[in-house]
């Protein structure tokens, strides 16, 4: 080799081989549903970029997003890419606390203002003045507005950050709001939902957008296309079991063993857009309907509240052969879902069978948003903010 | 006298502050306070219990199963579902697991930087890190080779430029004891851990089908299907996988983690005697028999230091105080409460943000206070080993006498900063040796077809009693865990979790006495009160939480449902 770029013998030194890099791109490539051919321009542009600089701020959060970031595969490739990026702010991994933290905060954000990438893990409370969260005894609604404010794009991770999330949940105790409501204006948001967002899909945002320069095409709730643009059930492994009517009916039964569908335990596939079932978690090792629990809908805004109660099944899903079709109406659980469902289109439902009949459903859904479209019983108006 | 605020504590779980008042070089004075609420008790009213696991799992996404374990016990001793053998197997195997990951996480990535200056390691002569590394274990990746590849990775990361996370610490700090060679291997582990963390916790994904947030867990039993003879359930293959990982997460415990304790505390021995806070221990036992409800580790209480006599723990005797806290109680802020006819009035009378103190004599923080019988308790993994130890355990007190020994100090050497240390790394062996025998007794019962996962007579709420109250305990990585549940009409009425964290990091209460956190920074050394890194390990000691610390809120102000008391 004697030619090789200084950031090639860089991995080298960080222990890791030009074929695993290329590898590591090639599998970038197809989580952003590129074609093969992008795997090498991901790699060049990696090798050109100096390391941008990334701040990660923790609001009303579990840290669950930041774990999931910790999981983020291909280990030693994976490492490289955070190498990639300079993390100069992250209250959870970072050295430095107190005064020294809040100093390199201010320090960093004014040497690259309008050049850095923010994520922002947790919602933002605005009641109290904003004291349901203080960090270094300045409220988080603060602290987004003046970070976020000076940033080149911000990715608000998690379903909390990007719309609200468990916080807001009914009854919205502290007032809490993701990103897009409570600091309006940030320039290039992205929201990538699910709790956690699945670390996968931040590793391939962050690689599209150093590949590209620019941020991904995002859908109606903006979130990128390339991991959201399909439901979890037209992915799904089970999807062939719902298409002949085989249902788990028990936790347990034979059925449940065998791997049939989760639809009637309450399964909220059909409406909820991720790749779960194609990137799977944790280094591909499995994911919550292949052990044999629906999907709770995480990636949907407001799915604390629309998706539940968790175990009862969605009514009126095209294909679904139980006579559930005509219980729409007064369903407030379902009703919710059928907003996401809508506000998505039926897009990915038109490649199934029974076209004519799905449209006929589609209707009859509209109708209920329309006219019942109310949060769930158990939530009441939200109230904070006061 | 020199006051100190240090906000954000940084490599921690939540938002927490310290003010602590410096004088003559030493800690006199010390306020905890959390910074964050987010009511998620409220959120809970009027839900279907069997939702509520997923909602309180999102407390934490550190310890991310822990508040799933508390709620479905919590609802299961409600309505009178029994999980059947094998789903205790699996919870076992779980909540193992997350603990052996979280606590080797804790020590290499959050509480390392406290004893380990990464800039020392720079000028560390790989061979001696060699030799070093050979003398205190037979781990492989020893060699001068490997650790001159990790000199020059940390090398190139600092002639770059960009220090990221490791900018602006507390490098060069007097308090920094380690050896340049020492710092090197310390480098080199916290970066193999994060491979190594990354890898074991997929024994959450087979069993849970993610981590974080695991999602097999149900009221009644597991999710995950078992079934020699099927691909979409649990095999004969998963728990060879299983196992693997499991030998793997031992192997490195044993081999790294445990000797690098050792070496680093036997340069840090005089935080054996800073740190030791209330003295008192609390701990509701955990990992249930599959057919009993004996546990593998006991609960108890011991006061005063006293391990020579371990009471029984008697759940009623837990109240809270709101007397330092941004709540009021309807009968007056100067008495506790028990959890399960606790009343959240949240009324915030702090400064107004931005501000730079806290009024320490008034309310200044968001979490309660708990009290076990009117005393403040010390929760976690040194208050589970001091109650094994002190009820017999045979391997806990195996391993505490060795690793007393090999540090050659006594057992009082446990009540400090140093001995949380110690006895997280006890536990975490204890854990990562115990859990194949719970992945045997799963394999055997998979076996001879016994498949059962989950008590089916109790998932209708129509099978439920009107009104039922129920409690959950859990030994959380960070320490004793309790839910309260009150259902009427299949929808709870009540909800409330007094958390690790909460009894550690509480304020003071009616009586003036310091919680926890507070007690053990009294008398920590400061060397430079700009740079107070001495705080900081007496604080990251308790692996702190604080997400977990949320309470019920009721904004309106309306009276709380009353919970009877069974």
């Amino acid at each position: 080799m004697a030619h090789e770029s200084s950031f090639l013998q860089e991995l080298k030194q960080r222990g890791v081989s030009r074929r695993q890099f290329m590898h590591f791109c090639s599998v970038m490539a197809a989580a952003m549903a590129l074609p093969g051919t992008a795997a090498a321009q991901i790699a060049q542009a990696l090798q050109k970029k100096q390391k941008p600089v990334l701040f990660w701020l923790e609001f009303q959060d579990c840290c669950g997003n930041t774990e999931s970031f910790l999981r983020a595969s291909s280990p030693s490739v994976a490492s490289i890419v955070l190498d990639v990026l300079s993390v100069d702010y992250h209250e959870t991994i970072m050295a430095a606390a107190g005064k020294q933290a809040e100093e390199a905060l201010a320090k960093s954000a004014a040497d690259h203002k309008g050049q850095y990438i923010v994520i922002v893990e947790g919602s933002i409370p605005t009641g109290e003045n904003g004291a349901y969260c203080t960090v270094g005894g300045k409220a988080a609604i603060d602290i987004a507005r003046e970070i976020c404010g000076g940033a080149v794009a911000t990715i608000a991770m998690g379903t909390c950050a990007a719309y609200g999330g468990l916080p807001a949940a009914a009854p919205n105790p502290t007032g809490a709001l993701g990103v897009a409501d409570a600091v309006p204006g940030v320039k290039n948001l992205i929201n990538l939902s699910a709790c956690p967002a699945n670390a996968e899909n931040l590793t391939a945002l962050i690689v599209y957008y150093l590949t590209f320069n620019q941020i991904p095409p995002l859908d109606a709730y903006g979130r990128p296309m390339f991991a959201y643009g399909v439901t979890i059930h037209d992915n799904c492994e089970r999807r062939a079991h719902f298409d002949d009517s085989q249902y788990v009916e028990k936790w347990g039964d034979e059925a449940h063993r065998a791997g049939y569908c989760l639809y009637r335990m309450g399964c909220k596939g059909p409406v909820t857009h991720q790749n779960c079932p194609v990137v799977r978690w944790n280094e591909g090792t499995n994911w919550p309907i292949g052990c044999g629990h629906p999907c709770i809908g995480c990636a949907e805004p407001d799915f604390w509240d629309k998706m539940t109660p968790f175990y009862r099944h969605l009514e009126g899903v095209p294909g679904f052969n139980v006579q559930s079709n005509l219980d729409l109406v007064g369903l407030t659980a379902a009703a919710g879902v059928t907003g996401a469902f809508l506000a998505h289109g039926a897009v990915s439902f038109v490649r199934h069978k029974k076209e004519s009949r799905e449209r006929k459903e589609t209707g009859a859904l509209e109708d209920v948003r329309e006219t019942d479209q109310k949060p769930p019983a158990a939530s009441k108006k939200v109230n904070g903010g006061e | 006298m020199t006051n100190i605020v240090v906000d954000p504590v940084t490599r921690i779980e939540g938002h927490l502050r310290i003010e602590a008042e410096v004088d003559g070089g030493m800690v006199k004075n010390a306020w905890s306070s959390s910074t964050m609420f987010r009511g998620v008790e409220l959120i809970l009213k009027g839900r279907d219990p069997r939702d509520a696991w997923a909602f309180t799992q999102r407390i934490c996404g550190v310890c991310t199963t822990v508040h799933a374990i508390a709620s479905i016990r919590a609802v299961e001793n409600a309505i009178g579902a029994v999980p059947p053998p094998n789903a205790k197997l699996l919870r076992n195997l779980i909540i193992a697991s997350q603990c052996v990951q979280d606590h080797v996480i804790h020590f290499y990535h959050l509480h390392a930087l406290d004893w380990v200056d990464i800039v020392s390691a720079l000028s560390a002569d790989p061979a001696k890190t060699s030799a070093l590394a050979e003398s205190i274990s037979d781990w492989p990746l020893s060699s001068a080779k490997y650790f001159s590849g990790v000199k020059n990775r940390l090398k190139a990361f600092v002639d770059q430029g960009q220090l990221g996370p490791f900018a602006n610490a507390y490098w060069g700090h007097p308090a920094y004891k380690l050896p340049p060679e020492a710092n090197l291997l310390a480098v080199a582990h916290y970066l193999e851990a994060l491979d190594w963390q990354r890898e074991i916790i997929r024994i959450h994904a087979i069993l849970g089908g993610k981590n974080p947030h695991l999602q097999s867990f149900l009221v009644g039993g597991m999710a995950t299907p078992i079934d020699p003879d099927r691909q979409a359930s649990l095999n004969a293959g998963t728990i060879a996988e299983i196992r693997t990982l499991m030998d793997k997460a031992r192997d490195f415990v044993k081999r790294v983690y445990i000797p690098d304790l050792l070496a680093v505390a036997s340069f840090y021995k005089e935080w054996a005697g800073y740190g030791g806070g209330v003295g008192n221990y609390l701990a509701y036992g955990e990992y249930p028999a599959q057919d009993s409800d004996q546990l593998f580790l006991p609960s108890g209480v011991i006061r005063a230091r006293n391990i020579g006599k371990i009471e029984k723990f008697d759940p009623a005797k837990i109240t809270e105080f709101v007397t330092h806290s941004w709540y009021e109680y309807d009968g007056g802020n100067d008495k506790g409460l028990h959890p399960s006819v606790g009343e959240t009035h949240p009324k915030y009378t702090g400064p107004k943000p931005p501000y730079d103190k806290l009024d320490t004599t008034a309310k200044y923080s968001w979490l309660k206070s708990p009290r076990y019988d009117g005393l403040p308790m010390e929760v976690g993994p040194l208050s589970r080993m001091l109650v094994a130890y002190g009820s017999g355990h045979e391997k806990v007190k195996e391993l505490v006498n060795a690793v007393l020994a090999k540090l050659g100090v006594g057992p009082e050497a446990l009540f400090s900063t140093l001995g949380r240390v110690a006895a997280r790394g006890i536990e975490t062996q204890v854990l990562a040796e115990k859990m194949s025998d719970w992945l045997d007794e799963l394999a055997t019962n998979m076996g001879r077809r016994e498949l059962r996962i989950h008590d089916n007579s109790k998932w209708e709420p129509s099978s439920w009693p009107a009104e039922c109250t129920g409690a959950g305990f859990h030994e959380a990585p960070r320490g004793a865990l309790g839910h309260w549940v009150h259902i009427k009409d299949g929808a709870i009425a009540n909800y409330q979790c007094v958390v690790p964290s909460t009894w550690n990091a509480g304020p003071r209460d009616a009586s003036g006495a310091p919680g926890p956190y507070e007690a053990a920074l009294v008398g920590n050394p400061v060397a430079d009160p700009e740079k107070p890194i001495e705080i900081l390990r007496t604080v990251h000691s308790f692996d702190p939480c604080l997400a977990c610390g949320v309470h019920v809120l009721d904004p309106r102000g309306n009276e709380i449902v009353k919970v009877r008391v069974q």
